[in-house]
């Protein structure tokens, strides 16, 4: 099953008003593997996330799921800001897609979650804390927990390591690769974050103008022509990290 | 593509299971039944080689049935990433359950009651230490009158007087036309329909004129503010302001209240005048009484002392109405649910507060023969 295509986008059209945000877009990502998008801020990152996850309207073009239909628990999205729904607790909000697509005993609901949330690293105790006491490192935790209550087979990052220091977007970045090795499931990963990039990514696809310029492994972006590509990567914060020299 | 979950036991060795099919959580409900009957018997082992499809609720339900024995069972068979994730749940849910704490029913009660009554006292503490903070604020603007925010006042005034004239004129015009027509209605049996005007004026203008404006500022006004200040303070725009030196009092809270202790005055004076023209109307329309003659009688029956005591109220009923609202936004803690509590509690606790000022007064000016 590995190499074989998991979402087939082809000639995506997005844009609001009179404004073209994604213009005949093509991309693949593979069954299994770790996509990570890059683009510039404002550059349509996220539209084209929240259209493949159906809350944007597309105006043109395909977008073919292979054995993914969203509300059957195939789908884990993990929000930027988290989106735990605040007037339950963490381990409440873990529970919730369990309880709404499968009928499983109180007992083992409560075991399941417990076993999601240490799987993020996160103790039993913190189970019973609502969003507004966690921290923000926690809350990202927690918002993976629940995107991964049903294992999906596909799982949604909107910028995972944002906001939080280098060592938590370290080990958060750690976490989501032992996690993809147990639980094989395909990542479309939106990030700013260059070590993220390096560390846990299989392919890199670099979103400009609204289409994709450069897709492939690490390496071979770093050697695209495109003047933005070259910028990212290439510029100054970047030299800092090693990339591109 | 149904696959069903089986667990059998070897017809050599009962101790031995066989796991097949689909451990996944779409067949939870049948796995629990099937772990369920198992978890009596002593098993050895459980050969998970037939297992077609596994996820973290399968291998959980396996681990537990292994780990449920007087020794662990062994799990064997697992492959790649099947083998990975039993072994990932294998360090899972070691920790005890913490000790579950029973209560008593009544000691509950006891509890919650006590609790109440602590609250009360805060909230008392937290209402005068408003009133203090909007104080100290009113005098920080008095001492420098170019700190105080004319344009916010303004704004706030615009919102809830000017904009709340219409309906607030709505439904004191019905008002007063209910208490003409009932007043004509039932004393029509006496023959004493002359009487309506007076109590129509006084009733409007020392009681129902307020106290119905103030209860309309209380849902409509008094709410908006908890909703306001509440959702920044969720937002953390209270404690932005607090990092740049700059008061949340005297930025967020005295123009509010200013703006309703300037607005409900005058929203009740025109309330007044509105249930008047509605009990003049019904007096007309449905008494029979001719305008002139009920101005003439409404002249007699009303001095300015009824007005007076009716318009003195207002203000009060407005800063009680803008406290209670400032002190339940600046409780709201980070959930939607808790926004949503407060606001409640801002709109029930200032309008049981309004009535209660109002029998306040009616009290002291009864004392002082007003």
């Amino acid at each position: 099953m590995a190499g074989s295509t998991a979402i087939h986008i082809r000639n995506l059209v997005v844009g609001f008003g009179n404004k073209t945000i994604l213009n005949h877009l093509n991309l693949d990502v593979k069954q299994g593997e770790i996509l990570g998008l890059v683009g510039a801020s404002g550059g349509g990152k996220s539209v084209l996330m929240r259209t493949l996850v159906g809350l944007l309207p597309k105006r043109g073009g395909q977008i073919d799921f292979v054995d993914h239909r969203k509300g059957e628990g195939s789908w884990g999205i993990l929000f930027q800001q988290g989106a735990l729904f605040s007037a339950l607790t963490a381990r409440q909000n873990v529970q919730f897609p369990l309880r709404e697509n499968a009928h499983l005993s109180p007992r083992l609901l409560d075991e399941i979650a417990d076993a999601k949330l240490e799987m993020v690293g996160l103790t039993s105790a913190d189970g019973d804390k609502f969003p507004s006491e966690l921290s923000g490192g926690m809350t990202k935790r927690v918002a993976l927990a629940r995107a991964l209550a049903l294992d999906p087979a596909l799982l949604f990052l909107d910028e995972p390591t944002s906001g939080l220091d280098p060592i938590a977007a370290g080990e958060f970045d750690a976490l989501i690769r032992t996690l993809h090795r147990t639980l094989r499931f395909t990542v479309f990963m939106v990030t700013h974050d260059l070590n993220s990039l390096q560390a846990i990514c299989d392919r890199v696809a670099a979103l400009a103008d609204g289409r994709i310029v450069a897709v492939g492994p690490l390496s071979s972006v770093l050697e695209s022509d495109h003047p933005w590509v070259k910028a990212y990567f290439h510029g100054a914060r970047a030299q800092t990290l090693g990339f591109g020299t | 593509m149904f696959n069903a979950p089986v667990l059998t036991a070897n017809e050599d060795d009962p101790r031995v299971l066989t796991a097949c099919g689909a451990w996944n959580v779409a067949n939870v409900e049948m796995l629990e039944r099937l772990c369920e009957r198992a978890a009596s018997a002593d098993i050895a082992a459980i050969d998970l080689r037939r297992v077609t499809a596994l996820d973290t609720v399968g291998a959980w339900l396996l681990e537990r049935l292994a780990r449920g024995g007087r020794t662990r069972a062994a799990l064997t068979g697992a492959e790649g990433p099947y083998g990975d994730l039993l072994e990932e749940v294998r360090g899972l849910n070691r920790a005890e359950p913490g000790e579950r704490k029973s209560v008593n029913a009544l000691l509950e009660k006891l509890d919650q009651l006590g609790r109440g009554s602590r609250r009360l006292v805060s909230d008392s503490g937290a209402f005068l230490h408003m009133l203090g903070a909007l104080s100290a604020a009113l005098l920080g603007v008095l001492r420098h009158p170019r700190s105080f925010r004319l344009t916010s006042t303004v704004y706030q005034l615009g919102r809830v007087g000017w904009q709340a004239v219409p309906i607030m004129a709505l439904i004191t015009f019905l008002i007063g036309a209910i208490i003409a027509q009932q007043g004509i209605f039932h004393f029509r049996r006496f023959g004493a329909e002359s009487y309506v005007v007076d109590m129509v004026g006084i009733l409007v203008l020392r009681e129902i004129g307020v106290l119905i404006v103030a209860i309309m500022v209380a849902g409509r006004s008094g709410s908006a503010y908890t909703a306001e200040i509440g959702a920044m303070k969720m937002r953390e725009e209270i404690d932005a302001l607090s990092t740049m030196g700059l008061d949340p009092v005297a930025v967020l809270i005295l123009p509010r209240v200013l703006a309703l202790v300037v607005a409900l005055p005058i929203l009740a004076f025109l309330g007044s005048l509105a249930a008047l023209y509605g009990g003049g109307l019904i007096a007309w329309l449905y008494g029979g009484m001719s305008p002139a003659i009920f101005i003439a009688r409404l002249h007699e029956a009303v001095s300015v002392t009824h007005f007076e005591v009716g318009i003195i109220k207002a203000p009060f009923m407005a800063l009680v109405i803008g406290l209670v609202a400032a002190v339940e936004g600046l409780s709201v803690k980070g959930s939607a649910e808790s926004l949503g509590q407060q606001t409640t509690a801002s709109v029930v606790k200032s309008i049981f507060l309004v009535i209660v000022l109002d029998g306040l007064f009616a009290v002291f000016f009864a004392s002082i023969g007003m």
